[in-house]
């Protein structure tokens, strides 16, 4: 497990700011982060985390500063053009695409894995049956890397909750990204189902891929992370590994308000 | 049955001319097989991206024209510059261009509304298909305008040794149809099975999530429009050389609004839907004009639409193979039951015959 200091950043935000009519979502925002580490991005309500997500992966444009991903400017880029650079995202509600099978969903996800031509479709060559063969077995690889390969004939829709929050994670690492942005993994899962799902972010990083992580769950974030950045309106607060962040005074204020400083104690 | 079930549709379809005495049936069985081409291509767009093309009629049109006008030959003056003369060219050169022709306009449709979903794209196509209208109307020069063009010769076709044979005989087009039917059938089906098609529904489905595993949807959103829109100009074609008269009338919104209603009924995003919707919305008229007039034609259409998405909201073969699927599986777990019931029972009077020992 590589950890922050000293190797070098994979993805940099440098004084970042974006503006929803007169709100300030985002307000000179700069952070990096380093290959392989995990980074658990966290705040109250409205700080700006999905916000940054959503600028990072291109959703939306920062109308000031720049986001750089392994020395490439994302600026002016498409979603699917960052997705093709290895920054892969997940989303806050369930997104899944529901009316298709498991097996389906994880095919898509698997996209721009194909090699097959438009003319070897339509030809049905050889070539197209071959290169759907090699991405059903990659599809069947990433199921049960998260373990819904028991699930592969259902549709995506009829999944519980937390299974299709597994999904969401399989979509994204079927585009076989360096670089995972998580936004609320965990949020309506059980303990136990958490607990699986810490394993999982932990055995993703020890495939060399750097994980961005948004969440209420302070448990799971402070006990997967590597580093914490702390945003609170639109700015961050503190950054630096889990231990320190739960000390420091600020954070503690941001999320429980100026009387709150008896949870700092614990 | 899924393996022989092709084989038999096949047969059936191949067969019908040779026991179908009916001149009038099977003229009907050509126009409705004409407009099948064009609602699976109207499908493609529908059922896979999810995007409707309330102007499917245009590309139909355009193949059309542009199939008899290659076929005729022409000679116009454009903007008084250039002069243009077109020496008339066989009718499946004809079909050719249409073809092109029809897909080079999807092409421009889907570019220009690359960023446009729903209801503008919507718009877009209704607008296009009244531009094209318009343009049909007006350019007497080339399109004759409200004159039609008539005479639009058949198809020929070159046997080596025999010279060329004019399609006048229905039987004969009824089998240029369903060829170029299969042909249709076969191209959608190889899309839609693939990387692209699963692409394309990625579209229909949620598209910020496409995006971000990384599918270019507007591509495919492209690439769907110009095969729909080539298929559609391929069905014009067919059309113009069967009936021999074309006028603007042929950019009729009823002509679209039927093609909506084979897909929808039949079942949108499904391969037979717009085959299934297509032959009953075929031959509903033959049934129902010998009571009721034209205009009450259409009420009935209408209301036997709504009565259909009313009881079978997905559309027939969606609601049929999920009724199978029950079916089957209703059966295999009788089957089951019906293999465990003696084991189970057998194991209870050993366990008896056991204890009493």
């Amino acid at each position: 497990m590589s950890t922050a200091n000293g190797s070098k950043p994979v993805l940099t935000l440098e004084h970042v700011s974006v503006s929803f009519g007169g709100l300030r979502a985002i307000a000179d925002v700069s952070f990096s982060i380093h290959d392989g580490e995990i980074v658990g991005l966290i705040g109250p309500n409205g700080a700006g985390k999905t916000t940054a997500f959503n600028l990072i992966t291109g959703f939306l444009r920062p109308s000031e500063g720049r986001i750089l991903y392994r020395e490439v400017d994302l600026n002016r880029r498409k979603p699917h053009e960052i997705a093709a650079l290895g920054l892969v995202r997940t989303f806050q509600r369930t997104s899944v695409f529901a009316n298709r099978t498991v097996f389906a969903n994880a095919l898509t996800g698997l996209h721009r894995q194909g090699r097959s031509r438009l003319w070897d479709t339509i030809l049905a060559l050889p070539r197209e049956s071959a290169a759907e063969k090699e991405l059903a077995a990659q599809a069947w690889e990433i199921l049960r890397m998260v373990g819904l390969d028991a699930r592969a004939a259902d549709s995506a829709g009829s999944l519980p909750y937390g299974e299709q929050r597994l999904m969401g994670v399989a979509l994204a690492l079927a585009a076989k990204p360096t670089m995972l942005l998580l936004d609320e993994p965990v949020s309506g899962m059980n303990p136990s189902e958490t607990a699986r799902f810490m394993q999982l972010i932990k055995a993703i990083q020890a495939q060399g891929i750097t994980i961005l992580l948004v969440e209420h769950d302070m448990r799971m974030v402070m006990g997967v992370s590597d580093r914490v950045v702390v945003l609170n309106h639109g700015q961050v607060i503190a950054e630096g590994p889990p231990a320190s962040i739960q000390q420091n005074a600020e954070v503690v204020r941001a999320y429980l308000g100026r009387r709150g400083t008896r949870a700092g104690d614990s | 049955m899924r393996r022989i079930a092709p084989a038999f549709w096949l047969i059936l379809f191949l067969s019908i001319p040779l026991w179908l005495r009916d001149p009038y049936f099977l003229h009907v069985l050509i126009v409705t097989g004409i407009f099948i081409i064009a609602a699976m291509s109207l499908n493609l767009l529908l059922g896979y991206t999810g995007q409707l093309s309330l102007g499917h009629v245009a590309f139909f049109g355009i193949g059309a024209y542009a199939s008899s006008l290659t076929t005729i030959g022409f000679d116009i003056d454009v903007l008084g510059l250039v002069r243009i003369v077109h020496k008339p060219w066989p009718a499946l050169a004809g079909l050719i261009v249409a073809t092109a022709l029809a897909g080079m306009c999807g092409y421009l449709i889907g570019t220009l509304s690359f960023k446009i979903r729903g209801a503008y794209f919507i718009i877009v196509t209704l607008s296009f298909a009244e531009v094209t209208r318009l343009v049909a109307l007006n350019w007497v020069e080339l399109t004759q305008g409200p004159m039609a063009i008539n005479n639009i010769p058949p198809f020929t076709v070159g046997l080596p040794g025999l010279g060329y044979i004019a399609l006048w005989n229905k039987a004969y087009y009824y089998y240029l149809v369903l060829l170029v039917a299969i042909a249709a059938y076969v191209l959608i089906a190889r899309l839609v099975g693939s990387r692209i098609g699963r692409a394309m529904v990625a579209l229909k489905e949620n598209e910020p999530l496409a995006l971000s595993v990384g599918i270019d949807v507007t591509r495919y959103l492209v690439l769907g429009a110009v095969v729909s829109a080539a298929l559609a100009g391929a069905a014009g074609s067919l059309y113009a050389h069967y009936i021999k008269v074309i006028d603007p009338d042929i950019f009729q919104f009823m002509y679209t609004v039927t093609m909506i209603i084979m897909v929808i009924t039949g079942g949108k995003g499904t391969l037979s839907g717009p085959i299934v919707g297509g032959l009953i919305f075929g031959f509903l008229p033959v049934a129902v004009r010998s009571f009721a007039s034209p205009e009450a034609q259409w009420i009935i259409y209408g209301l036997l639409m709504i009565m259909i998405i009313f009881v079978l909201p997905q559309g027939i073969v969606p609601a049929l193979s999920q009724w199978m699927e029950s079916r089957s599986s209703a059966s295999r777990t009788s089957a089951w039951a019906a293999a465990a019931g003696p084991a189970v029972s057998r194991t209870g009077s050993e366990r008896e015959h056991g204890e009493r020992q």
